[in-house]
């Protein structure tokens, strides 16, 4: 709900109303917590000019899921959801891993490595195969006129056997020392993968705040027909904006792949579509579709893989993640949904207009 | 305003079998009921009549336990009873129909008649019982159905009859109609009345809520005004003349006989603006001519279901035209969606405005520069200073009440959200405005404010087709009146010769 | 007067799916036994029952969540789970089976319930929710244990072993229970109240609770049946492979949601078909039999097939859909906004109903 309707009663309130004020104040508790535990978790140090410490680790190792994440973002702005961007994630994982292969000769005893072709083309052609992946959910909803969940189940259920036709079965791995800079590059002390999100970021940034799609995504959230019916190319938007999810989860199958120097059809970005929609849900954007916040995305995106740190840190066995994110689903989801807003937020504005 | 109980008028001397008194409910910012009073008497139809917001659909929502009342106390059969959820109103054997069919599209007839209390044989459903059952109940109401095929087999007056057939086998007390005729055509109207006298004769208590004079005075025995939630009273049928009912749902501000004058631009009309040579869509509007110039308010006349809302989609590429040319300011023109129809220069306000018009979390700025946004495009965004220029501009010119552009639009009242989806098409600059149902659910001051700006836009020389269920809304701004009649036009009254008489004369199918 | 003709019946969009699964479990059956030798026998016939036994079970329990107009996709993890649970009890505490089997159905149906809950009194989306489970209890695997537990307790071995003698053909035990719990759903959905009410749930669960049925209760219930069969399908799997394993029935859920819609239960709720699931189930193991026989192709075509065939019926159900609203030319279809495909994601009915009160 819009915040605009309220007097500014004092800069705290303010800030208690503004939408990232949970998110935020979420990561900045999962933070002291691992403070807690660990008395150099804020360290960073320097080594041969490589920024090192607990902070960059998080960073980096969220990157791939804060690129799909964005991409998740407008889809469920729309009211949808993409189930298949962990599947689309292996696809373009293998479509990399099977371009690129690579071999390493040794030639006047130096390595050289050599890849099947040249490494654009690859990073291109994975890029490609999740936009079109994306581009086809896409059509599937706008077009077809399917519910987003079935449509991108259908992709969820074929895609990992894709993946698995496109590496045969295999776990491709990969010998081709370039590649590995997407995932575990350095580029000015930090690691290059942030750099790509970055990238996005600021491409996603222009595209809500120069350019009339944040307001027609919004739109089409919360009214498709009205929106229709004031002229909005509605299915085109739709086309695009999975398309997008499409294209991110490409991107994040890149680096993951490029981190983990192999691809597993099986394996690669499994249950990552969880993670995307917990990420998104988290920054405060509604599943029910409407206003959308790519900061809270990626700050979301954030939570999680500190969560994960910290599942890690205090000692609890790794496999408990996945029951820790479950509980986090179940406990935001319910904080959020609307009998338990109408308890707990007695303001007569926000019950009238559920109404 | 309540008059008192004793001053009541009787025609049956039994007792009341709902007495409702001092019913009082509130909503966030609004106060639904007021201390109103209430009375069903068995073997009357009663009908509950009053303008839109006056609080028809809420009392109704109390005695259904849809919204518990507030305060205030309900007699049902004698005994104070509490209302407070859909269960205990069935319970006690008031049963509603609804007017969109509340059963399920996809069960069958049969078990939308029983479900819920199956007849049942050894634990489990009896179908051969519960199917001669319902043949028999069907029976009773004339009508014979396939009662194993799904619901949504039959159309919608079926449906409507079915929904009655349900809420009659159990042993019902009180049957509430709520508007159950707004979707059904006349035959199927004469129908219903016929089953409801027949019901009442069978001692049925019967409250019927409609907005329809004509049927209000055909049915009933009784009739109930509510006015801004409270109770403006209650009266025979037969002792209530039309004006004065209408007087009293009105209220005495505002002068009825000032709506029916006539009003309409008195400039003079340019050019053809659209033309439509017999355009038709399969089961939505069978040959249709049209033309509306510009500077000229073309009304559309015809009942509830008569094709004026199909005609309105038709014209701005909601439903596409199977056949027939479309000639839109001078070329010919094919409309695949909306649009192709904004982009000829036309503007639609739809008759259901929260679901197809307002945006209702988008603020007021933008729900005002959508529709040019989207003619605009994705990349051309209009700045945020020319987007509030834009929407502070319309908010002083048309009075749109908003503490300010930022204000989400669903928190506005029926009135400006209109007026804002006015704006919404008047930033387009566009020739021809389609207006369907515009004055809908807003109050009295706020319709006299709209018709007044369409007055002024047609003036300024926009082509305007105005669609409105009130009739003399319609002949007070319009040049010429197309009138419908079953989804097809049986003629049109020129300039000058625009009453309401002339109209229903049309409908009724006087050939003229 | 309207009676309507046979091939009216058959053609309606709401048997057509159906027949046309029944057509093609048919045709692959008879492409199999033309195309493979030793294909076309009773007991390659009764084998798909057998190695597809808990796929059933779990499918039915799909079934009616499908035509309730949810969705769970929590099912395999409930699988895997109950397998790690029966294990680890068995095998590491020696607990008899005659208690161990209760257990996890009563645990498989409370964690059900629960999901039902939260769907239904805090109006959350049943995907969520359930996705929240699947995550939940293939973390509760891992916590259990995270290598695989073999079962060699004398009772599961046995139950394991047991085969029924056909006359052409041999079933096992897991064959027996499916066949119950096929009976048992094909009264619930046809003879029982609560059947016939999540039917109307599906049709349009705003009428349902103004017709005054028991909506609330009926939701949570339609998840708690899903989370038991889910947990029985679980007591199978650990039947059919003797073992406990946290990666057990990986992607059951959506070869679940699969042979739901392929047997012709729509996923917008409201129509479906328990024999219909039967064969849908049976299609998926004809799809597996006759990679298997085929030899030359990989086992990941399955998935693919599969998911080309859930594509297909999708659109089949989309194009029907459109088509009997075109039908229906009646005013119920004209006055309504046949809103362009654009409408897609729409509220859900709970969210509809939400907003009216």
């Amino acid at each position: 709900m819009n915040t605009a309707t309220t007097e500014a009663t004092g800069w705290h309130k303010v800030l208690v109303r503004h939408p990232l004020f949970l998110p935020v104040l979420t990561l900045i508790v999962l933070l002291l917590v691992n403070r807690a535990f660990n008395a150099h978790f804020f360290h960073i140090e320097n080594k041969d000019g490589h920024l090192f410490g607990s902070l960059i680790d998080i960073l980096n190792r969220a990157s791939p899921l804060a690129l799909v994440a964005l991409g998740m973002t407008p889809v469920i702005a729309t009211r949808g959801v993409d189930v298949s961007v962990g599947a689309i994630v292996a696809i373009s994982a293998a479509t990399a891993a099977v371009l690129i292969g690579g071999q390493m000769h040794i030639v006047n005893g130096v390595e050289v490595y050599v890849s099947n072709v040249p490494l654009p083309v690859a990073i291109a052609g994975a890029l490609a195969v999740g936009l079109l992946c994306g581009l086809w959910n896409g059509a599937l909803v706008a077009y077809v006129g399917m519910q987003p969940i079935i449509a991108t189940l259908i992709l969820m259920v074929a895609g990992r056997g894709i993946a698995q036709l496109l590496t045969a079965g295999q776990i491709i791995t990969i010998y081709y020392q370039p590649y590995f800079f997407l995932g575990a590059g350095f580029l000015g002390g930090l690691p290059f993968a942030l750099y790509i999100v970055a990238a996005v970021g600021v491409v996603l940034w222009f595209f809500t705040q120069r350019t009339a799609l944040g307001l027609f995504v919004t739109a089409i959230g919360i009214n498709p027909t009205a929106s229709y019916f004031a002229g909005i190319k509605a299915r085109a938007i739709m086309l695009c904006v999975y398309g997008f999810s499409g294209l991110m989860a490409g991107a994040a199958g890149l680096i993951i792949s490029s981190n983990v120097k192999s691809a597993d059809g099986n394996n690669a970005g499994l249950l990552m579509e969880l993670d995307a929609i917990l990420a998104v849900t988290l920054g405060g954007t509604s599943l029910a579709g409407g206003r959308f916040s790519l900061v809270g995305s990626l700050i979301g995106a954030l939570i999680i893989q500190t969560l994960t740190y910290t599942t890690y840190s205090i000692g609890v066995p790794p496999e408990a993640n996945l029951v820790v994110k479950a509980v986090v689903v179940f406990i935001v989801c319910v904080v959020q949904s609307e009998p338990m807003r109408k308890l707990i937020i007695r303001d007569p504005i926000l019950q009238g207009a559920s109404r | 305003m309540n008059a008192a109980a004793s001053d009541l008028p009787h025609q049956n001397t039994g007792e009341a079998i709902l007495h409702m008194t001092g019913i009082e409910k509130r909503f966030p910012g609004v106060h639904a009921l007021k201390q109103v009073e209430f009375r069903l008497f068995p073997g009357e139809i009663h009908t509950l009549m009053g303008q839109n917001g006056a609080g028809k659909s809420t009392l109704i929502k109390v005695l259904t336990g849809v919204h518990p009342a507030d305060a205030g106390q309900i007699v049902f059969a004698g005994n104070a009873v509490k209302l407070d959820s859909p269960e205990a109103a069935e319970a006690a054997g008031i049963r509603t129909v609804y007017q969109e069919v509340n059963l399920c599209p996809n069960l069958s007839v049969a078990e939308n008649i029983y479900i819920g209390r199956f007849p049942r044989k050894a634990g489990r459903i009896d179908w051969p019982t519960m199917h001669e059952n319902a043949r028999t109940l069907l029976a009773t109401l004339s009508l014979d159905l396939d009662v194993t095929r799904a619901l949504d087999a039959y159309p919608i007056a079926i449906q409507q009859m079915v929904a009655i057939a349900r809420a009659l086998s159990v042993d019902a007390k009180v049957l509430i109609l709520d508007e159950p005729t707004s979707s059904l055509d006349e035959d199927e109207v004469q129908k219903l009345f016929t089953l409801l006298r027949q019901l009442k004769a069978r001692g049925m208590a019967i409250l019927f809520v409609t907005h329809f004079l004509e049927q209000t005075y055909a049915v009933s025995d009784r009739i109930t005004v509510l006015r801004n939630g409270e109770r403006e009273g209650e009266y025979l049928a037969r002792d209530l003349p039309r004006l004065t009912l209408i007087h009293k749902m009105v209220g005495r501000e505002i002068d009825p006989d000032q709506l029916a004058k006539p009003q309409w631009a008195d400039s003079k009309p340019g050019d053809t603006f659209i033309n439509a040579q017999s355009i038709s869509r399969r089961g939505s509007m069978q040959a249709l001519d049209l033309d509306i110039r510009a500077g000229e308010v073309l009304g559309l006349g015809g009942l509830l279901g008569s094709g004026r809302t199909e005609t309105a989609r038709l014209l701005f590429g909601v439903d596409k035209c199977e056949s027939g040319d479309l000639n839109v300011g001078g070329q010919t023109a094919r409309f695949s969606s909306p649009r192709d129809a904004i982009k000829a220069g036309i503007g639609y306000c739809p008759e259901d405005r929260k679901s197809e018009g307002i945006i209702a979390d988008l603020s007021v700025r933008e729900n005002i520069i959508l529709a040019l946004q989207a003619r605009q495009g994705l990349f051309r965004y209009l700045p945020r200073k020319r987007q509030e220029a834009i929407a502070n501009d319309y908010i002083q010119h048309l009075g749109i009440k908003t503490p300010h552009a930022e204000q989400p639009i669903g928190l506005l009242s029926g009135g400006n959200q209109q007026k804002a989806l006015l704006a919404r098409w008047l930033a387009t600059d566009p020739k021809m405005l389609i207006l369907d149902e515009p004055t809908r659910g807003i109050d009295m001051a706020a319709k006299l404010e709209i018709m007044d700006q369409v007055l002024a836009l047609c003036r300024k020389g926009l082509a305007i087709l105005f669609i409105s269920s009130e009739m003399s809304e319609v002949v007070r701004v319009s040049n010429r009146i197309a009138v419908l009649r079953d989804r097809h036009k049986v003629g049109e009254l020129p300039a000058g010769q625009t009453n309401e008489h002339a109209v229903f004369h049309m409908i009724a199918g006087g050939e003229q | 007067m309207n009676k309507p003709s046979l091939s009216t019946r058959l053609t309606d969009p709401r048997t057509l799916p159906l027949l046309i699964t029944l057509g093609l479990f048919l045709l692959m059956f008879g492409y199999g036994s033309v195309a493979y030798r030793g294909f076309f026998s009773a007991q390659v016939f009764c084998n798909l029952f057998i190695d597809n036994a808990f796929l059933l079970i779990v499918a039915i329990g799909m079934t009616f969540v499908v035509i309730s107009g949810g969705i769970d996709l929590s099912v395999g993890g409930l699988v895997a789970v109950t397998t790690m649970i029966s294990a680890t009890l068995v095998q590491s505490h020696h607990w008899p089976i005659w208690v161990v089997t209760p257990l996890v159905l009563l645990l498989g149906a409370l964690f059900g319930a629960f999901q039902g809950v939260l769907i239904q009194y805090f109006r959350l989306q049943p995907f969520i929710v359930t996705l929240g489970g699947l995550f939940l209890t293939r973390g509760l695997c891992f916590l259990i244990n995270i290598e695989s537990i073999t079962i060699s307790d004398p009772a599961y071995t046995a139950v394991s072993e047991f085969r029924l003698h056909l006359p052409y053909a041999d079933i096992s035990a897991n064959v027996l229970i499916a066949a119950v719990v096929f009976v048992g759903a094909l009264w619930l959905a046809h003879y029982s109240e609560f059947g016939r009410v999540v039917y109307a749930i599906g049709g349009s669960e705003r009428s349902a609770l103004l017709m005054g049925l028991p909506v609330a209760r009926t939701k949570v219930l339609v998840y708690t049946l899903s989370g038991f069969c889910a947990a029985l399908g679980g007591v199978t799997f650990t039947f059919y492979m003797l073992s406990g394993y946290g990666l057990h029935a990986q992607g059951m859920e959506l070869d679940a949601i699969a042979a739901t819609v392929i047997g012709g239960t729509l996923l917008t709720g409201g129509v479906g078909y328990v024999t219909g699931t039967l064969f849908g189930v049976l299609i998926l193991g004809v799809i597996q039999t006759l990679i298997t026989f085929d030899g030359t192709l990989s086992s990941w075509w399955t998935r693919i097939v599969i998911g080309a065939l859930l594509c297909v019926f999708c659109v089949l159900q989309r194009l029907l859909d459109s088509h009997a609203s075109k039908r229906r030319t009646g005013r119920a279809a004209v006055g309504k906004t046949v809103a362009p495909a654009v409408a897609a994601g729409d509220a859900t009915p709970a969210e509809m109903v939400a907003q009216q009160h």
